[in-house]
């Protein structure tokens, strides 16, 4: 999200050309100067789907679109990414994440825009159709560490509010939570816990990543506490992309594909990206088109392997428009795992009938999810990595070489502080949340070695 | 770490990833990849080190190819002569006037300066593979190191091409051809072997091709060079994540065949070095180049580059040769 919120229009987004003269670079490089001083992709030509004379935008492939066309563009991909994904269903209450930024925006308008043709569906059905979903918003308040004057801060989150009280169906509600909170229930605790962890990791990519695991756990959070179904996140094709190279130069090729999916049902709330095939540039076009209110005063500053791998992408982009695209769909030729599809029993019920049976083949299909999931990252471990935890089970001596053990390598090296004591307090300070899950398995696992002790014991006495 | 020790933990190293992978077994013939540059000169010396030392039992050749670059081939190819005479390693040459009636000089002119560099990759990868054949060997090096892998899986997922990102980790491809390749700088930082050669004053021949000036500087390798200042394992770390990547079972993957014309292993009818000979034959270089209307199917195991539009390519283009696995 955070790396969408910062992506910006990059000039000309002329599709690909098969072959290149002097002459077409010189007539290119006038429509991209010409696009630069408007400050938007833009060309003067016909739009390519009705024909309109309006001026024409220019998407991904080299299709140039009137303003209508491509925000019925932009809208269809998102609607056929809930649709086709089964991602909302009438029962559920969704909740989206919404960072101020332009895709989260749109997502905002999108899913506002479904559910108010599906409630004029409902009012003319004389109720006898399907109940409509609710929506409610969420936005992380994280000024905590954010080193901009308080006032300022205060009217970013007001306008944040103004934003969401706009849409003329209010949504069910607007929450807005403190990442500190996910420490502690008491405001100063929270926050001096938060402050210590962050200020133990070294590494500024670390950082960055230990601030997105909070982020997952605040809005987790949130829709446990208020009996949200789904979370809705507003990450889109750029936003991918660059988690695609970060992940791999992290080492994360074995669960990568996990955050990739239009679905991901790892975590306590299913998370779910209808705008996974949305570029960055076109959802900023959109909010400028149809004067979509954004807020990114917000945006942190970046260092780190995550800023280099998205100015990396931005380069990339500036000359080939359809990178991002590639990268997307490389990472979507590996293989997901279990938990990328929604497997429960009778959660396609609601589906009409024509697509019920795409579903249900994957369902009888469906193997039972045994990953073992890194205690701050989710991330599914490999091979290495489990016989890393098994080795360590069997060798343990405190619960802080579990914890240890429970990290991801990624998470190992540029998260954790080097150094057993200063591990040990940094555990201290983590969520509840997060160890709590790992105290239970360590009970269970200690309850299990006394019970071989004792059948030990036995056994000596025995032979005795 | 002092100079001495540097050169046990490089060499013993390189021996470890030898021997946990069963690169080699006794009496192999192995043909070393040479060009003259600071890596195939580094793992010549190297590995004839390692043979003596730890009795491996290897027969080793050099193998250089003559692509036909006036001022550049012909010099580097003279630090290739010095180094057999040096190492005590035969030298075998092989040119592509030899195999294809072409030099390099001679596409270029037909071509001009983009592009050159499919036809080059192709070329010289086939002709790797003649050279060994004519030398009998088992095994043919090369000495691509983690920097170059490291990009390589970058590129790859760059353009899409599933198929060599599922095998471009692979340290020895090739195993059911007739004679597979190896690498053992795998794990091999670039800057440890620029340091190694340095330091033993190893003769080795440092020009870049003059028909890709900025092929070194593209932008993946300037990527992965900011990533190394930044953090240095990154370089290990996209190796690791290419070893880690799963295809999912239901992506196609292209099927290996023969060209029907040569007899090269090829997903195609004829294979890439034949189609892009043709072209030149017939006077219509382009042929092969870019988009190919109406063929279907995976790309050809010989295609250095995917099928992209001509702006995008230079930017993808890696360090000479080096991408192309």
């Amino acid at each position: 999200m955070a790396a969408a919120a910062a992506s910006s229009c990059g000039g000309a987004g002329c599709g690909p050309h098969c072959s290149s003269s002097a002459s077409a670079a010189a007539v290119e490089d006038a429509a991209a100067a010409a696009a630069e001083k408007v400050g938007r992709l833009s060309l003067s030509r016909e739009c390519g789907k009705c024909g309109g004379g309006a001026a024409a935008v220019a998407v991904a492939g080299g299709l140039g679109l009137c303003g209508e066309c491509f925000r019925a563009n932009l809208l269809g991909k998102f609607k056929l990414a809930v649709t086709s994904n089964a991602m909302v269903r009438p029962t559920d209450s969704v909740l989206l994440a919404f960072s101020g930024g332009p895709a989260s925006r749109v997502a905002l308008q999108f899913i506002h825009e479904m559910r108010c043709k599906a409630i004029e569906s409902w009012d003319v059905s004389n109720s006898q159709a399907l109940p409509v979903f609710g929506v409610g918003v969420a936005f992380v308040d994280e000024s905590v560490l954010c080193s901009k004057p308080r006032d300022e801060i205060e009217m970013a989150i007001e306008d944040i509010r103004s934003i969401v009280s706009s849409l003329s169906t209010g949504v069910k509600a607007m929450h807005i939570a403190r990442l500190e909170d996910v420490f502690s229930t008491e405001s100063e605790d929270g926050e001096r816990r938060l402050r210590e962890a962050v200020d133990m990791i070294g590494d500024d990519t670390g950082r960055e990543d230990f601030l997105r695991c909070l982020r997952m756990l605040s809005l987790q959070k949130i829709a446990m506490e208020n009996g949200y179904a789904k979370i809705m996140l507003g990450s889109c094709a750029s936003a991918i992309a660059c988690h695609v190279l970060s992940a791999t130069v992290k080492g994360q090729g074995y669960s990568l594909p996990a955050d990739v999916q239009y679905v991901d049902t790892r975590w306590e709330i299913p998370v779910v990206l209808p705008l996974r095939d949305c570029l960055a540039q076109e959802l900023t076009l959109l909010c400028e088109l149809d004067s979509l209110k954004t807020q990114q005063h917000l945006d942190r500053p970046s260092n780190g392997i995550n800023s280099l791998v998205a100015s990396f992408i931005k380069r990339l982009r500036e000359e080939n428009p359809s990178r991002e695209h590639t990268i997307v769909r490389t990472a979507q030729k590996l293989k997901p795992f279990s938990f990328n599809k929604f497997s429960a029993d009778g959660y396609h019920d609601f589906l009409p009938s024509r697509l019920r049976p795409k579903f249900q083949k994957f369902d009888s299909d469906e193997s039972t999810f045994s990953e073992i999931l890194c205690l701050m990252c989710g991330s599914p471990f490999s091979e290495s990595e489990l016989q890393n935890l098994e080795s360590t089970k069997h060798k343990a001596q405190k619960k802080i070489d579990l914890y240890t053990a429970h990290c991801c390598q990624s998470c190992y090296f540029q998260i954790l502080p080097a150094g057993e004591n200063l591990n040990e307090h940094f555990f201290s300070l983590l969520p509840k949340l997060w160890t709590g899950k790992m105290d239970t398995i360590s009970d269970s696992h200690s309850l299990l070695r006394d019970q071989i002790e004792e059948y030990l014991l036995e056994e000596n006495d025995d032979g005795n | 770490i002092c100079r001495e020790c540097f050169y046990i933990v490089f060499e013993d190293e390189i021996h470890q990833t030898i021997v946990e992978n069963n690169l080699f077994k006794p009496g192999d013939r192995v043909a070393i990849g040479a060009s003259g540059g600071k890596d195939s000169t580094v793992l010549a010396y190297v590995l004839s080190e390692l043979n003596h030392r730890h009795k491996y039992c290897l027969d080793l050749f050099l193998l250089s190819v003559d692509e036909g670059i006036t001022g550049y081939r012909d010099d580097s190819l003279e630090t290739v002569k010095r180094n057999e005479i040096q190492y005590g390693l035969p030298l075998k040459i092989i040119s592509y006037k030899d195999l294809y009636g072409w030099t390099m000089d001679d596409i270029v002119k037909a071509i001009g300066l983009k592009n050159n560099c499919t036809f080059c990759g192709v070329f010289r990868r086939q002709a790797l593979d003649r050279g060994a054949a004519l030398l009998k060997v088992d095994k043919i090096v090369t000495g691509h190191n983690a920097d170059d892998i490291a990009e390589t899986v970058l590129l790859n997922i760059l353009r899409g091409d599933i198929a060599r990102l599922s095998r471009c980790t692979f340290i020895t491809t090739g195993e059911d051809g007739p004679i597979p390749r190896c690498k053992p700088f795998k794990y091999t930082y670039e800057k440890e072997i620029v340091m190694y050669a340095y330091f033993k004053k190893l003769d080795y021949f440092s020009t870049e091709c003059i028909y890709s000036p900025n092929a070194y500087r593209g932008f993946a390798r300037e990527f992965i060079k900011d990533l190394e200042r930044m953090r240095p394992r990154a370089i290990l770390d996209i190796i690791k994540s290419g070893e880690n990547f799963r295809i999912s079972t239901t992506t196609r993957m292209p099927e290996q065949g023969t060209c029907e014309r040569c007899g090269y292993i090829s997903s195609q009818k004829l294979c890439k070095a034949c189609v892009l000979l043709d072209g030149l034959n017939r006077g219509l270089p382009k042929l092969g180049i870019g988009r190919t209307k109406g063929v279907a199917g995976g790309d050809s195991d010989c295609e250095q580059q995917a099928k992209r539009p001509e702006r995008s390519r230079s930017s993808l283009q890696g360090k000479h040769g080096n991408v192309d696995f």
